[in-house]
């Protein structure tokens, strides 16, 4: 059975390919609710179906979550908090992926006296609650006075990315040939010579990884955004609980909906785009290759 | 070029020791083999001549300068690594023209190294690639390029044909002597292969755990190999090594060999070195390459320092070029080099011409050369 190949259509790929599909679908229904609600005026919503679809199409939900929704003090919308969020997550991403190439290069290819403790140390980072650093954060953010801004924001998470991303450089750089280390070294490559020219071209697939595994987690991030920042530097997780959470007014669903989405397109767009680099780089970086 | 003296080079890993006191001195223009074993410290030795790893102790003189506190960089030394250690991010070009880049040589001059480099090597029709679009054979003159392109004081070789495949191993092997005579360049070469040491080296170093067992033109690592390791490791078939009992009659010396219940042989010596009179009557190790023997014919008459023993054909062996036989020769196994075309059956009992004018005798003890 196991060499022989599938010809037909059979019984059994039909059924395998049903239950697929209906999977595929009860993971979808939540994006099916999201999307159709954001498109009704909310009257339709209020007489009950969620599941049904809208009987007037508008786009006005989307409108009114993006740019005049009440969250701060003036009616904004998302916008401004989106922008934030932008403003968190690039630096945010590019800083924590840097130092933990830099971290990477140094446990594995300067084997210094407590190197696999320093690294278990990091690694242990990774499994400490956010909920246990909030108040020695604050604390740190106070003295350095980035208290309730982006840049402090963007401190805190690169600080808590360093564990993740120098575990995933780190073990894509063991598996890493030493002769081409070695060899640019005697060609003359410094310090930085070897990290710039020689690993980081040649760590593409890892880059992606860490890359995506930032970006999301750190795009997702509420409890820093929450516990660390302020009117004007709220990260769009934030905004999002302020839009949906208000007690005043009426509860606007399908605002609140079309700002949830708004909130997870980039998310979705970095996996669309890259989830098959991915992929393929969890691989590299687990097996050796 | 240069000259490198390696002066009681040591090393150990806490108790362990990976090399006890090298001393090796090289001449310019020398092609220097180190071979042996795997685990023998041969490329932990060129590591430390490479600057790669710290000796424990000793010191390494690069044209009469003391280089071992240096770093690799700026020690002048180019090497070529088993895997290539080609850059797979940049072409070949980039590759070649890398170390020059890092040393801050003007761009002109760096395009016009590389070219130079191309066509000495004859890789200029892939200037443009990326190593994994190339064979290993092109890798290699990569390789190699990227390390001439400096012009470094030396140059490091650590195994850099045992990834190809036989034939283009051959080629290569031709290639870098080639080089070596074009260039008179100073070359320190690792392998495991004792053809290739041979074939290249000016001189060999032969090493076994850690220690220098012998240093010499290939010649003499050949014909008169320090102890019985080097005897069994150069060559190919290796030498034979038999054991044997030295007597004396009538102010001649002779070698009798017998193991097991196989008829003796006796083999009358010709002048032989003045210490082996102290080994009289007791045991001592024969070594005779496989090319010191032929088949007795009838009309043959044995020279000066030829003897005629009786021996019994265990295995014939073609190559095609000649035909090895392995002798039973009073017990034990001798393999020996003949014509191609030689007539003998396994079972056979035949005569045989020894020439003894390149007998090696060790102490059946140290196993050290009686000399």
């Amino acid at each position: 059975m196991a060499n022989r190949r599938p010809k037909g259509f059979g019984a059994d790929r039909f059924f395998l390919y049903a239950v697929l599909l209906c999977l595929a679908l009860l993971f979808l229904l939540p994006v099916y609710v999201m999307v159709c609600n954001s498109l009704k005026p909310l009257d339709e919503i209020r007489s009950g179906n969620l599941m049904a679809l809208p009987i007037i199409w508008t786009i006005e939900p989307w409108l009114t979550a993006w740019s005049t929704a009440q969250i701060g003090v003036q009616p904004t919308g998302l916008k401004p908090y989106f922008l934030n969020s932008f403003l968190l997550v690039v630096p945010a991403v590019a800083i924590s992926t840097l130092i933990g190439a830099l971290n990477g290069y140094i446990l594995t290819q300067f084997r210094f006296r407590g190197a696999n403790l320093l690294f278990a140390a990091m690694l242990f980072s990774v499994f400490i609650p956010f909920q246990i650093v909030l108040i020695p954060m604050a604390k740190t953010l106070g003295v350095l006075g980035l208290a309730g801004t982006v840049k402090g924001l963007v401190f805190v998470n690169v600080v808590y990315g360093i564990g993740f991303t120098t575990l995933f450089f780190r073990n894509y750089y063991a598996a890493f040939p030493i002769e081409l280390i070695r060899s640019a070294r005697m060609d003359g490559a410094d310090f930085f010579g070897v990290l710039f020219r020689i690993l980081l071209p040649s760590s593409g697939p890892i880059i992606v990884v860490t890359v995506i595994w930032q970006f999301t987690n750190i795009w997702n991030e509420f409890l820093f955004g929450a516990s660390f920042s302020d009117y004007s530097s709220f990260p769009i997780t934030v905004a999002l609980n302020n839009l949906v959470n208000s007690s005043t007014g009426v509860k606007e669903y399908n605002v609140h909906f079309a700002g949830a989405f708004i909130a997870a397109i980039p998310t979705l767009v970095v996996y669309l785009v890259s989830g098959k680099y991915f992929v393929r780089g969890l691989m590299a970086g687990s097996v050796k290759g | 070029m240069a000259t490198l003296d390696l002066i009681n080079v040591q090393k150990s890993f806490g108790q362990t020791k990976i090399l006890h006191d090298i001393s090796i001195s090289l001449a310019d223009g020398e092609f220097l083999v180190l071979v042996g074993p795997s685990g023998c410290g041969k490329s932990t030795l060129m590591n430390i001549i490479a600057g790669l790893e710290e000796p424990s102790g000793g010191e390494l003189q690069l044209d009469g300068r003391d280089i071992t506190p240096l770093p690799p960089a700026d020690r002048n030394i180019s090497m070529v690594f088993q895997s290539y250690a080609l850059y797979p991010n940049m072409t070949v070009a980039k590759n070649i023209e890398f170390p020059l880049a890092m040393r801050k040589v003007e761009k002109s001059k760096r395009a016009e190294r590389v070219k130079s480099v191309a066509k000495l090597l004859q890789i200029e029709h892939l200037l443009e690639r990326k190593p994994r679009q190339l064979s290993g054979g092109q890798r290699q003159r990569v390789a190699i390029g990227r390390a001439l392109a400096r012009e470094p004081r030396l140059y490091l070789f650590d195994e850099p044909l045992s990834n190809l495949d036989a034939q283009l191993r051959l080629d290569m092997r031709t290639e870098i002597k080639k080089l070596h005579q074009r260039l008179g360049a100073t070359i320190v070469y690792v392998t495991h292969d004792q053809i290739e040491a041979m074939t290249l080296a000016t001189r060999i170093a032969v090493m076994k755990g850690g220690v220098l067992q012998q240093l010499g033109t290939p010649y003499e690592v050949y014909n008169r190999p320090a102890n019985t390791f080097v005897a069994g490791f150069m060559g190919s078939p290796r030498m034979n090594l038999v054991k044997a009992r030295l007597t004396q009659e009538s102010s001649r010396l002779a070698l009798n060999i017998q193991t097991g219940k196989r008829p003796p042989v006796r083999i009358d010596l010709p002048d032989m070195p003045s210490a082996m009179s102290a080994y009289i009557g007791t045991e001592v190790i024969a070594g005779l390459r496989a090319e010191a023997v032929n088949l007795a014919r009838p009309d043959m008459v044995a020279g000066p320092t030829e003897r005629a023993v009786d021996a019994r054909v265990e295995v014939i062996e073609p190559t095609g070029a000649d035909t090895l036989v392995v002798l039973d020769l009073g017990g034990n196994e001798f393999t020996v080099r003949l014509e191609p075309d030689v007539s003998l059956k396994p079972g056979q009992d035949a005569r045989f011409f020894v020439d003894l004018a390149k007998l090696v005798c060790f102490d059946a003890k140290t196993e050290k050369l009686i000399a």
